[in-house]
């Protein structure tokens, strides 16, 4: 055992993090970063999401050595063999390994995610944050066109858009985006008008700071902790509503493994053949539980009020 | 039984100590604080810190912190390791507190008349608990009972909801009452009259009356006895009339640092902070 | 009402004539200032006095260009003030307020918001005038990259004073700066302020609920309730007892503390 060294002196970059004083903008960050960080270390089930966060991940980039066989090429010979042996989750009606079709899916899955996030948690944070920093008109019509997104379910909203724009994995994006920034719009909007009147904002008018200057450098980052939490805990669902449109095949198009579209193909045997759309199914329920333990871990740690 | 106690001490308090846990490691935030107390207004005098509103709200078991203490006893019996069924027949009944800002304090979705039978629900019932409800209003010199009685909370200016909430408190006509920066939050004229409200009932009902303020200046002129505290320690006990011959540097230098109206100077005297004020007072 | 007007030679760095602001409309309208006038000589530190809903933070955020809704006259530097204020006019007037817990950026580091204030205005030489605010106001280098909330309260408040100094303004504004702190820190923030505007020849508008805090920071000084200014009076007036409205000696006697005789005697106003 070697540990005791660890033990006694804690490492030369972990006293840079917490030093007391920091030397420049970016230890100061930094160190308050770490502080967050191993405050949601302390969470195991956050930790827990996170593993699974990665898993998805590993797997999505390491596809091609992690997946044992082809996901697209059947082998007709080799059609719903159960679960074990060469085919350990079995194969579905072409005779495709799932496992491998399961590992390929977390492409699409991650990429819809990560599409989702980067397009409409900007959008919202924008119009959430300019309606409520100019007040009056400006918000009256951005919030009555968000009014408007919101009063529509969500799915039924994403199928309407993909039904009319057509499948594929860029529509399926477009229509999950178009329907998720109402919220963060809500949430932007929500903490800026507590943060609008407060003495800091007084204070940067003062200065002279121009309204722009004053809602991207200091409203959205006062907006950013709540709306990460909101979008890390969102993702489970846009997952489902991935799955969704794909089990109505308005998702990717068909060669291409998505997990929604595998349960679709696989409920008519779900009796006999039931690995068929079980498998996909856990995997879309343990990505989900991923995300939103991740999810809960950070509210604890950025907003810490509602914990 | 009440009439047996009335020569001793309400309240005892024998080496208290608080002690937070927090991931930095142990903070000790009172430390060995001693006192007893009568039918008197005592104060707790403190800066920010110093341990003043944790001692106050340890009597009634309100810190989140760990208490441990030789004996925290009122008229005998001990405050420590209480039930909450226990602490029922306690707080709010024979020990009451009122806090800083009566508009946090204050229940907004209900008038002040239902607040009022509320406290009072298990000692009066139906018009008798009315009648005492308004008769207390009346002592906390609201001019119009009726009208306050069927107030909300968001009709009524700081002063006015500080005395209701005062009158709430007085409902279960308690033996101590803690006020916590009772007044910080009221303009200086209000200040005063809800301080003449609370002189008035230590007097006509024989109440004791903690008064934890940051402002020695004031206590000075309203309490009989202080308390001075200063990083979870009492440096110093004083009767108020004395406070001018203080001999700890900390309460001489508390008492001279406010800019005063009458003896104006260039610069205000600044206080030097000893390090040898942390260590343990000896008693 | 009376109106102390200054007749000297040099002209007056605040001047406000016949100062009205409401909020609201119709039946909502309130009134928050009626028709106040003062003028602040250059290097001359003034007070407002007044209980909480009497105008004095009002006026002071007026005066700051906070408050589009006012009526009357204001002119800073010999140049009127308007609803909309050219850069080189919003340098010269600054602000320091109540509260040092609301007014520093919770996300913003001592380094980010001292430099803010210079980068909107295009100024060089970020490094040594941040390096030179935080040593004005008795604040170490170490403080530089720090949070707000890794400061104690009068620390805070010290970095929002190197704040309002950095942009070198003429006239700074002082709403409450010193009842959200402990005496002790009191005193030493006082004194800072009272060292600062001789070494860099400031004017103050000091607006506080505390006649002590008034009468050691100002020569002279307004008492206002609901509004208006009920008297003008100097600091010696105020230390001698010499005022005339019943309101303004309520208010001394008020602030030399408890007294039940006359508390008995107080009136309503």
């Amino acid at each position: 055992m070697t540990d005791w060294a660890i033990a006694v002196t804690p490492p030369r970059w972990r006293k840079w993090l917490l030093a007391e004083t920091p030397q420049s903008r970016l230890q100061a960050r930094l160190s308050r970063a770490y502080l967050s960080w191993v405050a949601f270390a302390r969470n195991p089930l956050a930790m827990l999401g996170l593993v699974i966060v990665a898993i998805l991940v590993f797997c999505a980039v390491f596809a091609p050595w992690v997946a044992p066989h082809n996901p697209i090429a059947g082998d007709l010979g080799n059609r719903l063999v159960a679960p074990g042996g060469e085919h350990w989750l079995g194969t579905d009606q072409q005779g495709r390994d799932i496992w491998s079709r399961i590992v390929y899916g977390s492409r699409t899955t991650l990429l819809i995610i990560f599409m989702v996030a980067i397009t409409a948690a900007p959008v919202g944070i924008v119009i959430g944050a300019t309606a409520g920093y100019l007040g009056g008109k400006v918000e009256a019509v951005l919030m009555r066109l968000t009014d408007a997104f919101l009063a529509f379910p969500k799915l039924v909203l994403a199928l309407a858009f993909a039904a009319a724009l057509g499948p594929g994995i860029e529509n399926a994006v477009l229509a999950i985006a178009l329907t998720s920034w109402p919220p963060y719009a809500r949430i932007a909007r929500a903490e800026t008008l507590t943060v609008r009147g407060t003495d800091y904002i007084a204070a940067a008018r003062i200065s002279g700071a121009s309204g722009m200057r004053i809602l991207i450098g200091h409203i959205m980052p006062m907006c950013m902790p709540s709306l990460i939490v909101r979008v890390s805990l969102d993702m489970a669902g846009v997952i489902l509503i991935a799955a969704g449109l794909g089990f109505l095949g308005l998702g990717v198009a068909p060669p291409q493994p998505e997990w929604g579209a595998m349960v679709s193909e696989g409920r008519s045997q779900i009796l006999e053949q039931w690995w068929v759309c079980t498998y996909p199914g856990v995997a879309i329920f343990i990505v989900s539980l991923g995300f939103n333990l991740i999810g809960d871990g950070l509210r604890d740690v950025l907003d810490p009020r509602e914990g | 039984m009440r009439g047996l106690m009335e020569k001793g001490p309400i309240l005892e308090v024998e080496k208290l100590n608080i002690r937070f846990n927090t991931p930095v490691g142990v903070v000790h935030a009172v430390r060995d604080v001693s006192f007893a107390m009568g039918r008197e207004k005592l104060a707790i005098v403190g800066e920010s810190g110093s341990g003043k509103s944790q001692t106050g709200r340890a009597i009634l078991g309100l810190t989140p912190g760990k208490v441990t203490a030789e004996k925290l006893a009122f008229h005998g019996q001990t405050l420590i390791g209480l039930s909450e069924q226990q602490w029922r027949t306690i707080r709010g009944k024979r020990i009451a507190m009122v806090m800083q800002d009566p508009k946090y304090s204050l229940n907004p979705v209900m008038t002040i008349g239902e607040q009022l039978l509320e406290a009072a629900r298990e000692i009066k019932e139906g018009a008798a608990a009315r009648q005492h409800a308004l008769g207390m209003l009346a002592a906390v010199r609201i001019r119009d009972p009726e009208r306050v009685f069927r107030a909300w909370p968001h009709e009524l200016s700081g002063g006015m909801g500080q005395r209701a909430m005062i009158a709430m408190m007085l409902m279960a006509e308690p033996e101590l009452l803690i006020a916590d920066e009772p007044t910080s939050a009221l303009d200086v004229t209000v200040r005063l009259q809800v301080l003449a409200i609370l002189d008035d009932l230590v007097k006509t009902r024989h109440m004791g009356l903690i008064f934890i303020s940051h402002d020695l200046n004031l206590v000075r002129t309203f309490c009989d006895r202080v308390l001075v505290m200063y990083a979870g320690q009492v440096l110093e006990k004083l009767t108020a009339s004395e406070l001018a011959e203080a001999r700890h540097p900390y309460t001489r230098g508390l008492l001279a640092c406010p800019p005063e109206i009458d003896q104006r100077r260039a610069r205000l005297p600044v206080l030097q902070r000893d390090p040898s004020w942390m260590e343990p007072v000896r008693p | 009402m009376t109106e102390i007007v200054t007749e000297s030679a040099a002209q007056p760095m605040i001047e406000i004539r016949d100062l009205s602001i409401s909020f609201g409309q119709g039946a909502d309208r309130v009134d928050a200032v009626k028709n106040v006038s003062f003028t602040v000589a250059p290097g001359e530190s003034y007070g407002l006095v007044g209980e909480s809903g009497s105008g004095k933070s009002t006026i002071l955020r007026a005066l700051a260009g906070l408050n589009p809704f006012w009526s009357g006259h204001m002119a800073i530097a010999g140049q009127k003030l308007a609803a909309k204020r050219p850069r080189a006019l919003r340098r010269l007037v600054q602000m320091v307020f109540q509260d040092p817990y609301g007014s520093l950026h919770p996300k913003h580091t001592v380094d980010h918001i001292l430099s803010e204030p210079l980068a909107i205005h295009g100024v060089e030489d970020v490094e040594t005038r941040v390096r030179a605010a935080l040593d004005r106001v008795g604040l170490g280098p170490e403080f530089r990259f720090r949070y707000p909330h890794q400061l104690s309260g009068g620390q805070r408040q010290r970095v929002a004073i190197a704040r309002a100094l950095i942009l070198e303004p003429k006239v700074v504004l002082l709403d409450e700066p010193t009842s959200a702190l402990d005496v002790s820190i009191q005193a030493e923030v006082l004194n800072l302020l009272t060292d600062l505007r001789q070494q860099l020849g400031l004017t103050y508008v000091l607006v506080s609920h505390d006649l002590g805090v008034v009468a050691h920071m100002c020569a002279r000084l307004s008492i206002m309730r609901t509004g208006e200014v009920v008297e003008t009076a100097s600091a010696d007036d105020l230390s001698e007892g010499r005022l005339l409205h019943a309101y303004s000696r309520q208010l001394l006697i008020a602030s030399r503390g408890y007294d039940p005789a006359a508390i008995a005697a107080f009136g309503d106003f």
